[in-house]
């Protein structure tokens, strides 16, 4: 079965590459531009059970990454589905924050090419 | 070492400058300035006791008097205080701000210029390709410069951690080599490494940042064993030990050298040698200063021989712990 992935990031060229470079991978991927899209569209997929993972921007608009986090962790539907973190913040407080509200992974984009975020993703998806 | 550090201390002014506060501001030297006070106010309100017993008034007036200054100067001591908290929340800000509105913008064309590269086969013309191939390389440059200011300026405020890890030296070794392999083949560097006689245990700390240091020491002996620097065929040796309690790693170089007056500084922030200057005008003096700071966090030690127009060996210790 296709495994589907929820990207939740406001960068809209990213969005692009990654959809590109996932599907190509047999994933098949959502996006959404903002906290608050994100965040409904992981419960409407959640629900459906068509949700396998979801990659999350931290610094986000409307509703930031962290709140989504949280509400998402505290949504009996949601809280299983593994969550990575895809921000450029990398202070110490925001990686203890993300990882103690429930995210699997935290990656800094900078420390990372496209090709190690992909495997990251599909590790995170073969121990689901 | 011990003595030069209280000096260091006591150099009351050096310190103001560091902390880019005018004299009248520095903490330092307005805590100096009251203890003065309180030894002077002590033994003139004694004399004056002693002389002048028969005006009490006075007495208290000159009491008050001194406990007014010392009201003037805590209120001062406070500000300055609270202007040095106010920098250290301006530099936070400051690394938060070129953290994200800074890094965001390189990474996703970092990420983007990857993806054209890897689909160039079916896009672009060979030139196109080669163009972006230099677009890469400058993109990196700069997201490597971003990051080391960065990095430098949370090690500095200990906000870094260290997410360790059980790993193998030798393949750490080794993947940093085969990823310097190409760099060293374009300098006509020849780079040898020298594994263990003995299987040593893993090693438990951060993968992430040890690769870093080794990154940069293993770069910087390739950029100054260039044959077109030296005139002579350019060697890199990179040797792992267990010495003691500790690993040992080694870096030896058959470069330029590092001239013997800039030696004392090459571990200082932003110093570059004169050799630096001159073979690589490219650098921004950091790398260095951030391997000491990363191998000190780690509990490690780094340092170094270098003879000018010979060669150096960078060699770092890390602790061995089961």
């Amino acid at each position: 079965m296709v495994k589907k992935i929820l990207f939740i990031e406001d960068e809209a060229s990213l969005q692009k590459a990654f959809g590109e470079i996932l599907r190509k991978e047999g994933y098949e991927m959502t996006s959404a531009l903002n906290g608050e899209i994100g965040l409904k569209l992981a419960q409407k997929m959640a629900r459906e059970g068509k949700l396998d993972l979801i990659i999350l921007d931290l610094i986000l608009p409307k509703i930031d990454g962290f709140e989504v986090l949280k509400k998402l962790k505290e949504d009996e539907m949601t809280k299983y589905v593994p969550v990575i973190i895809l921000t450029n913040l990398e202070g110490l407080k925001d990686v203890g924050k993300a990882l103690e509200l429930g995210a699997t992974t935290y990656l800094v984009k900078a420390n990372y090419s496209l090709e190690e975020v992909v495997t990251k993703i599909k590790q995170a998806l073969s121990v689901k | 070492m011990i003595c030069r550090r209280i000096l260091s201390q006591l150099n009351i002014v050096a310190q103001c400058r560091q902390n880019n506060l005018p004299l009248w501001q520095c903490p330092q030297l307005l805590f100096l300035f009251i203890s003065f006070i309180n030894i002077f106010s002590i033994l003139f309100s004694y004399f004056i006791g002693q002389h002048y017993i028969t005006d009490p008034l006075l007495v208290s007036l000159i009491v008050i008097l001194i406990a007014f200054v010392l009201f003037i100067l805590t209120i001062i001591i406070t500000w300055s205080f609270e202007r040095l908290i106010e920098v250290a929340r301006l530099k936070t800000e400051f690394a938060n701000i070129i953290s994200h509105q800074l890094r965001s913008p390189l990474t996703n064309l970092k990420w983007l210029i990857e993806l054209l590269i890897s689909q160039k086969n079916h896009l672009l013309s060979s030139q196109a390709a080669e163009y972006l191939a230099l677009l890469k390389e400058n993109s990196q440059r700069m997201e490597d410069l971003i990051s080391n200011l960065l990095l430098m300026i949370r090690l500095e405020q200990g906000e870094i951690a260290l997410n360790k890890e059980k790993i193998s030296l030798v393949n750490l070794i080794k993947k940093v080599l085969y990823e310097n392999e190409f760099f060293a083949k374009a300098n006509h560097v020849l780079i040898k490494f020298e594994p263990p006689n003995e299987e040593l245990p893993f090693c438990i700390t951060d993968p992430i940042q040890l690769k870093l240091v080794l990154d940069n020491l293993i770069n910087n002996a390739i950029c100054y064993a260039s044959p077109s620097l030296t005139g002579k065929e350019g060697k890199v040796t990179v040797n792992l030990r267990k010495e003691n309690n500790n690993f040992y790693i080694s870096v030896t170089d058959n470069g330029v050298g590092i001239p013997k007056q800039d030696q004392k500084y090459i571990f200082q922030k932003f110093f570059r040698s004169a050799n630096a200057k001159k073979y690589q005008t490219a650098g921004s003096g950091l790398g260095l200063y951030i391997a000491k700071l990363l191998l000190e966090k780690m509990g490690g030690q780094i340092g170094f021989i270098s003879q000018e127009g010979q060669g150096s060996t960078f060699w770092l210790k890390l602790p061995i712990r089961y």
